[in-house]
């Protein structure tokens, strides 16, 4: 210590961006899991039932890791911090809704009633379809604020898509809910983009009122009452959803639409008032809608006593009674905790819609309890870290929508699964990812891939500071 | 903006918490009752999945399986002689459910039940399929041949016991029906069985009779009636005179009890009128004994209570509840007295071993698919209806109604047969077919009895005087005991 003239010293003093890891390598870790876990499920069903592995287990394998593999590199080369979480939960969902579509096409049952037999397949087209969107999302929009300004065209567009299946000769009737479009041979759910479309318009329509909405109001027995003019949107947003119940018979779809906003509205003025609005309005327009509407009576009987309705189908009783609801509860309850194992069920007794409304139904039996408990809980996880990137998110428009689509997601798979368990009245809606149909999964990839951008643009370390021409050393001239 | 949006959070925490407990309620809480719920169809997979165990008969199955071409269920139920064994077997259909031994030993039968536990298991690790158990039944096929043959077209019914056992040796019921007719789900399957029901075929088929019906047992009941007064004593044997006057006023009537032609009843020993069937001893001997003696020994005998074979057969019946007159007729088996051939078949058996009635049984045994034994029914006491010494005197009686009495019929050369005819009116007035009874049994010349038997026609033929117990059921009963006789050999 005598002589420390020369003791050489490396400092890193860059001012900015010590950038958070970028997590990519553990989602390309978690994808694999995401791929292998649904082939060897396929591999299980095929030799549940036919004793062999299936033949195209290599072609399916390949294919879904092929997908997951193009959602990755995507992710990696346009979203680098994006959260790491969300595109192998999915890959999961998605990938087990398609070894539980493929083996309810084996059911000889379901063949014969025209349910299933080539579902598979054509699902995984829709997979296709859906990540190639999900990789347009990410390319094309660079930042999610981009969506802000299509505010007012998202709100046209929402409404258009929300009303298509009421034009007549497009809109198609499928068990009773008119949530359906026909187009050369496809039929398609509007609602599922108008979920999307909405939630831009919503986030971009309060961030700018939010003000408004939040500080104009008059204190009332410990509430924050809205003033009258305030109350507008909600009030259209509410007629817009009761007319969806009344038009379009869909309970389901209605209550998503309005719980989306009512969630929105929440967070974007921090007044529970909201809430208790929008709880009182959606149970007074339930209530009246159920009052004369016999379809959605016929739901609520359904649920109430799905015992009833079950045997007057069997006894061919007037009227549209359906033993869905009490083969669904059965179902289940075959199941017990552990399950009958892939491919050892009987769910085609559901018969309509096995593959796609209550496919939940057939996860029930053959994984049990322990798989359904799984599978809500990859749902949780998913809505989840949608409200974590709408925490971290650094812009409002972000954050409203970020928490928009989860909310959502969540209140859909609450809807749905909650329908399919008898907890709630059925609904016309299907399990996001899980349930065979083109538009749901099309739609949802895109919704993950705007949640992906969010959460990019959220972590991404800020810019370096642009160099400063004052602030360039002073040069010394010495003489 | 992020109080509220770590509001939702938990929020969407609560949905999905929700969604946890109603799948839990389902799943684990409500399981076993959605399970076993017989309307989930999964319940009739399971149970047609694998070859239904089989029901023996003498060694022999007397039931099978056959793979059905169509639907989801795997296996169709088939029988062999399925008119003839049908009061035995009741049907096990897909659609229809399962009746008397098919479904009380479906547990054993589908393989479902605990008691093959370990089997099943074996079963699994060895990789070999689950396979129902068989149910041994103490049946015989040439007793129960012998029953369906003579029934023939008539209506009736036939009830055979083992007396030192109690075991069912026969129990056949006409009109029958085919249980293969009904077991799959077919329309065919339901036009079958609709056919059969009580409302569209006035035969009633499915009825059965042996164990289901209960008929008024008219004289064959004297012989309960004549154990009653050797019992409690009101004449010692059976060649005492009773005291019996010929016409005989009921007490506290004016109305005289007829008797069946100008028959020597006046004073007549037991045994006399036994042989040819007084009405008017025995009623005096029910009035004499009074209702409680009466239902007493009637209940020893078996009367008012369901017997479990384990096929449940109806409670026979003995009025709790009547006044002098009406002991006098319920004495001699008409009132409100009715019986299940069964029950008759047990009284029979009881005095043909030695007062010991023994608990009506039809299943031996419950055994693997492989025959290893699971249960087995050891014969079991139920009751003493009368001593030794006073059975043997009514043997001694019934065997004179077949020597030289009204049951001539069913004697057996070799074989020593005690008996007893019954032709039992119903109807207002006595207005429709008599039913004519017999009830007997064989004794070997090592003082054994093999064989007790009950015989019932409802509706024989148009002659009133033909319907009598010795002349249209006596036979039946003589064919049944001389099967029995024979297979023994």
């Amino acid at each position: 210590m005598s002589s420390s003239t020369n003791t050489p010293t490396h400092h890193t003093s860059t001012i900015g961006s010590i950038g958070a890891p970028s997590r990519r390598n553990t989602e390309l870790a978690l994808l694999v899991f995401a791929v292998v876990i649904p082939v060897f499920a396929y591999a299980n069903v095929g030799l549940a039932i036919n004793d062999e592995v299936p033949a195209g287990l290599l072609s399916y394998g390949l294919g879904l890791g092929l997908l997951a593999g193009v959602g990755h590199l995507v992710v990696r080369k346009f979203a680098p911090y994006a959260d790491p979480l969300l595109l192998p939960l999915a890959t999961l969902l998605n990938g087990l809704g398609l070894v539980i579509i493929w083996r309810l096409d084996q059911s000889k049952l379901l063949q014969s009633i025209d349910q299933a037999g080539t579902a598979a397949p054509r699902q995984l087209l829709y997979t296709a379809l859906g990540i190639a969107l999900f990789v347009v999302v990410l390319i094309f929009l660079k930042d999610h604020r981009v969506l802000q300004r299509y505010t007012y065209i998202s709100m046209v567009g929402a409404l258009f898509l929300l009303l298509l299946p009421l034009v007549p000769g497009l809109g198609a009737n499928i068990y009773g809910a008119k949530i359906w479009i026909s187009v050369a041979g496809f039929s398609i759910q509007p609602g599922e983009f108008a979920k999307i479309v909405l939630a831009i318009f919503f986030a971009g329509y309060l961030m700018v009122k939010r003000d408004a909405l939040a500080l104009a109001s008059r204190r009332f027995m410990g509430l924050y009452l809205p003033r009258g003019r305030d109350l507008g949107p909600i009030l259209v947003v509410w007629f817009i959803s009761i007319l969806i119940l009344v038009f379009e018979t869909d309970l389901g779809t209605s209550l998503l639409f309005f719980g989306m906003f009512v969630i929105m509205l929440y967070v974007a003025t921090e007044r529970t008032s909201w809430i208790v609005f929008g709880l009182l309005m959606s149970a007074a327009g339930a209530v009246g809608v159920a009052s004369f509407e016999p379809h959605v009576q016929q739901r609520v009987q359904a649920w109430l006593d799905p015992m009833r309705e079950y045997k007057l189908s069997q006894a061919g009783a007037p009227g549209v009674h359906s033993e869905q609801a009490m083969q669904a509860l059965w179902a289940f309850g075959s199941g017990g905790t552990l399950g009958t194992g892939l491919g050892q069920g009987h769910s085609e007794l559901i018969r309509f819609a096995a593959n796609s409304d209550f496919i939940l139904a057939t996860f029930g039996e053959e994984l049990g309890l322990a798989g359904i408990m799984a599978i809500l809980l990859i749902y949780g996880l998913i809505v989840e870290r949608g409200i974590r990137t709408a925490l971290a998110a650094r812009d409002p428009f972000g954050k409203l929508l970020a928490v928009g689509l989860s909310g959502a997601f969540g209140l859909q798979v609450f809807v749905v699964a909650g329908g399919v368990m008898g907890l709630i009245p059925l609904t016309g809606m299907t399990m996001p990812f899980l349930a065979y149909g083109g538009s749901s999964v099309i739609a949802n990839w895109a919704l993950i891939g705007i949640l992906i951008r969010i959460s990019d643009t959220a972590r991404r370390p800020a810019p370096a500071p642009a160099p400063n021409p004052d602030a360039e050393m002073t040069q010394v001239v010495r003489p | 903006m992020n109080k509220p949006l770590r509001r939702i959070a938990i929020f969407c925490g609560l949905l999905v918490l929700a969604l946890l407990i109603r799948d839990n309620w389902l799943q684990y809480v409500k399981a076993d009752e959605l399970k076993a719920d017989p309307k989930n169809r999964r319940v009739n997979i399971e149970r047609y999945a694998t070859p239904r165990g089989d029901i023996i008969v003498d060694g022999k199955a007397i039931t099978g399986s056959s793979k059905s071409k169509t639907g989801d269920y795997e296996y169709k139920r088939t029988y062999k002689d399925g008119a003839m064994w049908a009061p035995v077997t009741g049907y096990a259909s897909q659609a229809f459910d399962a009746s008397q031994l098919e479904k009380l030993e479906d547990g054993i039968l589908t393989g479902n039940d605990d008691r093959l536990f370990f089997r099943n298991t074996l079963d699994m690790v060895t990789g070999k399929k689950k396979q129902g158990g068989n149910v041994v039944t103490t049946l015989n096929a040439a007793a129960q041949k012998a029953a369906f043959e003579g029934l023939g077209n008539k209506k009736g019914a036939v009830a055979a016991l083992d007396p030192k056992t109690g075991a069912i040796l026969a129990l056949a019921s006409t009109p029958s029906y085919d249980p293969s007719a009904f077991a799959g789900n077919s329309d065919d399957d339901a036009k079958a069985w609709n056919k059969l029901q009580k409302k569209n075929n006035a035969d009633d088929p499915m009825l059965n009779r042996a164990l289901r019906e209960t008929y008024p047992p008219g004289s064959t009941f004297k012989v309960v009636t004549a154990a009653a007064a050797l019992e409690n004593g009101l004449y010692p044997d059976a060649d005492t005179k009773t005291d019996s006057p010929d016409p005989w006023t009921m007490p506290d009537t004016t109305t005289k009890l007829p008797n069946e032609g100008n028959l020597p009843c006046k004073d007549a020993t037991l045994r006399v009128a036994l042989r040819v069937s007084c009405n008017t001893v025995f009623g005096k001997i029910g009035a004499d004994l009074g209702k409680d003696k009466m239902l007493e020994e009637a209940k020893k005998f078996g009367f008012n209570s369901e017997q479990f074979t384990p096929v449940r057969s109806n409670a026979s019946n003995f009025p709790t509840e009547m006044d002098k007159p009406q002991t006098a007729l319920s004495s001699i088996g008409q009132f409100e007295t009715a019986a299940t051939p069964l029950q008759m078949a047990m009284v029979a058996s009881a005095v043909a071993n030695d007062g010991t009635l023994m608990k009506p049984y039809m299943v031996s045994e419950l055994s693997t698919h492989n025959l290893d034994v699971i249960s087995q029914t050891q014969p079991e006491k139920m009751s003493e209806p009368l001593s030794e010494d006073n059975a043997q005197v009514l043997q001694s009686m019934m065997e004179t109604v077949v020597q030289s009495g009204t049951g001539t019929r069913a004697r057996i050369p070799g074989v020593t047969v005690g008996g007893k005819t019954g032709t039992a009116q119903h109807g207002i007035g006595n207005s429709e077919k008599p039913y004519a009874w017999f009830i007997s049994y064989a004794k070997l010349s090592d003082n054994s009895s093999p064989v007790a038997v009950a015989v019932v026609i409802e509706d024989g033929s148009a002659n009133r005087d033909d319907i009598s117990g010795g002349g249209l059921a006596a036979p039946i009963a003589r064919d049944v005991m001389k099967a029995v006789i024979d297979s023994k050999k």
